[in-house]
């Protein structure tokens, strides 16, 4: 901060310690870059599984590119081998970088062994985007799946992530899952670490 | 908020074309081809009004009042209108006009699936208007 201690000179760039920055951006303005990104992909696509395609690789990018900077500045380059761990910290750290409070319920899936679920009443990227009926099940969810699996994938735990929405009964949203299915090298790997 | 009721809300966009309308009640129920009619004829005498105006800067009709009813009109700085026809001697109809347009802003600007200048249907937008208008009519039946 300028003003504050004597500014230290670094020789090298690579050096300088990497700043916080600020913390807030305008939601108004992530909103309308967002809203573009979606009208963007949409003229390049013939249908709806392209789009959410498109949209989950864009989300991809951004996963492996925030695992790498939370776990240098959040974690002290402390490397996660654990599933609940790694899972704790896309639920809390992730979710509280990216969206300024943690998400609001993670789950084991009782059907499967291998699914997990992250559920939010209501996704940022979806605060102000209303689906018309002709899409069917199209989410814009689908960036933040995409991000998950982007972290997951470079933490080293291949998975496949969707969003979806599930209906509330008395509420008129529903709500959003962030459904992850681990690869069965996972299950296996955490079944031999015990 | 808003003291007494609003009977319809209308919005139009730059050239005058009806891209939302909502009617409260029996009162102020008028069918599709009335309220299209009413909003150009709305959007041609607020631009008269800008011409006719004796004095210069005129920003167009903000209020009419009427014998059985008032009308108030909240013009953006890009031309779109948001009107209220509500009843006579209803108080702060102004400042309603301009949550809805903070709503509009928020719930129609940023989907991505709205195109410009076309009719509104979005979900959420319906959904919040609906709770502001809500949000009044319990403040008025509470005093």
């Amino acid at each position: 901060m300028i003003g504050v201690g004597k500014a230290k000179q670094y020789a090298n760039v690579l050096d300088k310690p990497l700043s916080r920055g600020r913390q807030e951006v305008s939601l108004s303005a992530f909103a309308f870059l967002f809203s573009e990104m979606v009208q963007y992909n949409q003229t390049q696509v013939d249908n709806i599984a392209e789009l959410e395609r498109r949209l989950e690789d864009a989300g991809y990018a951004v996963g492996a590119r925030v695992l790498e900077l939370l776990c240098h500045r959040e974690k002290g380059n402390k490397r996660e081998i654990r599933l609940l761990h790694i899972l704790g910290f896309i639920h809390s750290t992730v979710w509280k970088v990216l969206f300024g409070k943690g998400a609001d319920s993670l789950e084991k899936g009782t059907e499967h062994e291998d699914e997990y679920m992250i559920s939010e009443k209501e996704l940022l990227v979806n605060r102000f985007i209303s689906i018309p009926k002709d899409m069917g099940a199209f989410n814009c969810g689908a960036f933040v799946a995409g991000i998950v699996r982007g972290v997951l994938e470079n933490a080293g735990f291949p998975a496949v992530v969707t969003a979806h929405f599930v209906p509330i009964e008395g509420q008129q949203r529903p709500r959003t899952t962030i459904l992850i299915k681990f690869a069965e090298e996972v299950l296996q790997r955490e079944a031999r670490l015990g | 908020m808003a003291s007494a009721a609003i009977y319809s809300l209308f919005i139009i966009n730059k050239s005058g074309g009806l891209i939302y309308y909502k009617d409260y009640g029996s009162a102020g129920r008028t069918d599709t081809n009335d309220s299209l009619r009413l909003a150009s004829l709305w959007h041609s005498m607020h631009a008269i009004s800008q011409q006719l105006s004796p004095t210069p800067g005129c920003a167009g009709i903000d209020l009419l009042q009427a014998d059985n009813f008032d009308l108030h009109c909240f013009q953006s700085l890009t031309g779109t209108k948001f009107f209220a026809v509500c009843e006579t001697g209803a108080q702060n109809i102004e400042v309603l006009l301009k949550v809805i347009y903070e709503l509009y802003t928020d719930f129609v600007l940023k989907n991505p699936f709205y195109e410009m200048e076309m009719p509104i249907r979005c979900e959420l937008f319906d959904l919040n208007l609906a709770q502001v208008i809500q949000k009044d009519r319990v403040a008025l039946l509470g005093r």
